[in-house]
């Protein structure tokens, strides 16, 4: 029988200070040491009923990785994760472990649920800071397989069909290979070397990466089949056009998605002091929404030096960022306007943004979403000054491919129709990710890929080869 | 990829580059855009496509040198490489069945102008070309127009070269004289598309602006290029870059462009600096 650490609390993830973070764009979590990971793997009691793996998109087996990581077989324990996901240094840092893994953690009901994550993500970087180059050879002469897209969905489904043994290659609107990972996600939160090496990983696997190719203008989805001999497509193409509020103000200068403000900062890396891109800096900055992207920009503002205000129109409580980011973007000393909705984006004379006016809201009876609607106080209204207003209210479906590809089927916001198994409306065309399901986490992105992996091997195993 | 096969200097300031990007150039039309970056940590510059050979594999790009990118875009010689360019992006510039037109083009906007006036010309079109410039030391592309076009109206702010005043001048003229065109298409400066919009609105002619505004990615992701087109919110790098000039918020537009003007003059700046310091 082993001996279990029964300690309550999970081990303390060390970080940069609150202070010292805040003015830079390094890893805030510094990751575990081995001795920490060990004792925080002891914790977990290897519950018969396995509920942590329930909670995981892509179905880890975790009791079995944090039994390995307890007896210090960090890299079997790789080898476990590893079986099931593709990018494991990528999700121990982003994953909403708390609604998925560790929220349902026997250990959870009374104290802290093991830090799954954390030990994901400590196994993760151990593997690639100790690991050899990739002996596996890349498969050759296997039927090809096209993916549009190198977000999270688009890797996924690239890896498992190169340990299948297809010839794989991925396009890439930008110039850099990675999707939202690269554009999105801030380097303190995911550092992009994370990102390289794990793309780096799929290349070692013969997984081909062509840059600066956009299916549906350069390329037609058909021509991909007809033209380029591939057998099947899989379409991973992500979140689109960003989603506005359709107030006043909105297009004055100082207004931007959090999508634009984030590329600029993360992919054109305009925070550097010699980058060619600029990015808007202001003294004071709103940002407006409460998921993950809304952290992210509220957090790259704060780092370039401005006041935040976060304006969210429920509660704390229906916050739908991460709780670690929340957390981290208090501690960075953010602020928080709940209960708050834009109405107006007060400008000047010359359009420039100098504040933002709201009301207060309440929360009344729940909305198909499951979550209290808010209804607007009549004679609250107060102006938040600010230069800068970020937009982070989600996004549409991209429609460059739906409009340009005959027959594929779209739903009413442009997101593409598939089944449970990631097949659309086109034979040998697949979907998955938030070009699907609009806009909504890496891992179930990851999990769509994964999913279309699978049927695409079983559309061709039943297709016969065109050689 | 992506290197530079040919290289020439139209005026001063706009420099003419062709470059090898046969995945562009296999599906380019007139009207479309590319997004290049010149160096490994350039920015991403939106062009609209002046030219393209089908059979070599090649694009044409005409551009002026406004920023730091453009200056470290026309720094690049022939035989050099470019770190990026991606396309072809946007919509082409729907020209079915127009049988007679006036293509505008003002300053750098004629490099966009003309492969719309020369496709309008394959198709047997009456065209008008009306090109407008500061004076004679900015003239681009007087020839190729003349070509491209059944007459040609060659317009200098200071009358040093052609007719003096802006392109408004001679469309007015047009539109008083000429029954009807079945479209006007502007491409210049958002001030003149502003105006050329005015003057063609009481006739009630189909006009055309192309939109240049700031982007970054051009496959509709990050929502920076919107722009205002009746009343509703457009993304010129994925419904457009052409949209119904009557109905464009130019006013607004043109605030939108110099969201970054304090950036750009300070990169301006920094690069000169860098260029004395190599003289040096």
């Amino acid at each position: 029988m082993p001996n279990f650490n029964m300690t309550l609390n999970k081990h303390t993830m060390p970080a940069q200070s609150p202070s010292e973070r805040a003015k830079n764009f390094r890893e805030v979590a510094l990751g575990y040491d081995e001795n920490t990971a060990v004792e925080e793997a002891r914790r977990c009691v290897r519950c018969k009923t396995r509920p942590c793996v329930t909670g995981c998109p892509v179905g880890i087996d975790i009791p079995a990785f944090v039994g390995l990581v307890a007896e210090g077989k960090f890299e079997e324990a790789y080898e476990v994760i590893r079986a099931a996901s593709s990018l494991p240094a990528v999700c121990g840092r982003v994953c909403a472990q708390e609604t998925q893994c560790e929220g349902k953690c026997t250990r959870g009901i009374k104290g802290e649920p093991v830090a799954i994550g954390r030990l994901e993500r400590f196994v993760a970087d151990r593997h690639m800071q100790n690991a050899s180059a990739s002996a596996a050879a890349p498969a050759v002469g296997g039927r090809k397989v096209a993916v549009v897209g190198s977000g999270p969905a688009g890797l996924a489904c690239a890896g498992d069909l190169a340990k299948l043994g297809y010839d794989v290659t991925v396009f890439e609107a930008l110039h850099l290979a990675g999707g939202v990972l690269m554009y999105g996600i801030p380097e303190f939160r995911l550092p992009k070397e994370i990102v390289r090496r794990e793309i780096a990983g799929l290349e070692a696997l013969g997984v081909k990466f062509v840059t600066n190719a956009v299916i549906g203008q350069a390329f037609l989805l058909e021509e991909l089949f007809e033209e380029e001999g591939f057998e099947a497509v899989f379409l991973g193409t992500g979140a689109g056009l960003p989603r506005f509020m359709n107030i006043p103000g909105e297009n004055a200068k100082g207004v931007f998605s959090a999508n634009e403000f984030l590329t600029r900062i993360n992919l054109m890396k305009a925070y550097e002091p010699d980058a060619e891109t600029p990015v808007f800096r202001a003294a004071r900055t709103v940002v407006v929404g409460g998921g993950n992207v809304a952290m992210d920009a509220a957090r790259c503002a704060r780092r370039l030096g401005s006041e935040v205000t976060v304006v969210y129109r429920r509660s704390e409580a229906e916050l739908p960022a991460r709780r670690e980011e929340v957390l981290h973007a208090k501690e960075e000393g953010i602020g928080f306007a709940f209960l708050t909705n834009p109405v107006e984006i007060v400008c000047d004379g010359e359009d420039n943004v100098v504040g933002v006016r709201c009301v207060g809201m309440t929360l009344g009876e729940a909305d198909e979403s499951g979550r209290r609607r808010p209804i607007a106080l009549e004679g609250s209204e107060r102006v938040i000054p600010a230069a800068c207003v970020i937009m982070a209210l989600g996004t549409s479906p991209n429609p460059l491919i739906a409009r340009t590809s005959v027959g594929l089927a779209t739903g009413p916001r442009g997101e593409i129709l598939t089944d449970a198994e990631g097949r659309t409306s086109l034979p040998g065309v697949f979907a998955g990710g938030d070009a699907v399901t609009g806009a909504a986490t890496v891992i179930l992105a990851m999990g769509a890929g994964k999913t279309a992996a699978r049927s695409i091997d079983a559309y061709l195993k039943e297709k016969p080869s065109r050689n | 990829m992506y290197r530079i096969v040919q290289r020439e200097s139209l005026n001063a300031s706009v420099t003419r580059i062709t470059v090898e990007a046969p995945l562009v150039a296999r599906r380019a039309e007139a009207g479309q855009f590319v997004i290049l970056r010149a160096d490994e940590r350039g920015e991403r510059i939106p062009l609209t496509i002046a030219d393209h050979d089908r059979a070599r594999g090649t694009v044409t790009l005409i551009f002026q040198v406004v920023g730091g990118a453009t200056m470290s875009l026309d720094a690049k010689r022939e035989g050099d490489r470019l770190a990026d360019l991606v396309g072809p992006l946007g919509r082409p510039t729907d020209l079915d069945g127009m049988q007679k037109a006036v293509v505008i083009g003002g300053g750098v906007g004629c490099a966009i102008a003309l492969p719309v006036a020369k496709k309008l010309r394959a198709q047997g079109a009456d065209v008008t070309a009306i090109i407008g410039f500061r004076s004679r030391d900015q003239v681009i592309l007087e020839e190729e127009f003349r070509a491209a076009s059944t007459r040609l109206i060659l317009m200098t702010d200071d009358g040093s070269c052609g007719e003096r005043g802006n392109v408004c001048v001679p469309l007015r003229r047009l539109l008083a004289a000429v029954e009807r065109y079945d479209a006007v298409l502007a491409i210049g400066p958002l001030v003149m598309m502003k105006f050329v919009a005015a003057e063609t609105r009481p006739y009630k002619v189909k006009t055309v602006a192309s939109m240049n505004p700031i982007m970054i990615d051009g496959t509709g992701m990050c929502g920076c290029c919107r722009v205002s087109v009746g009343g509703e919110m457009k993304f010129a790098c994925v419904d457009g870059p052409d949209f119904d000039a009557h109905l464009v918020d130019f006013d607004e537009a043109i605030r939108r462009s110099r969201t970054y003007s304090a950036f750009e003059a300070a990169a301006r700046e920094r690069h000169c600096n860098l260029y004395k310091r190599e003289v040096k």
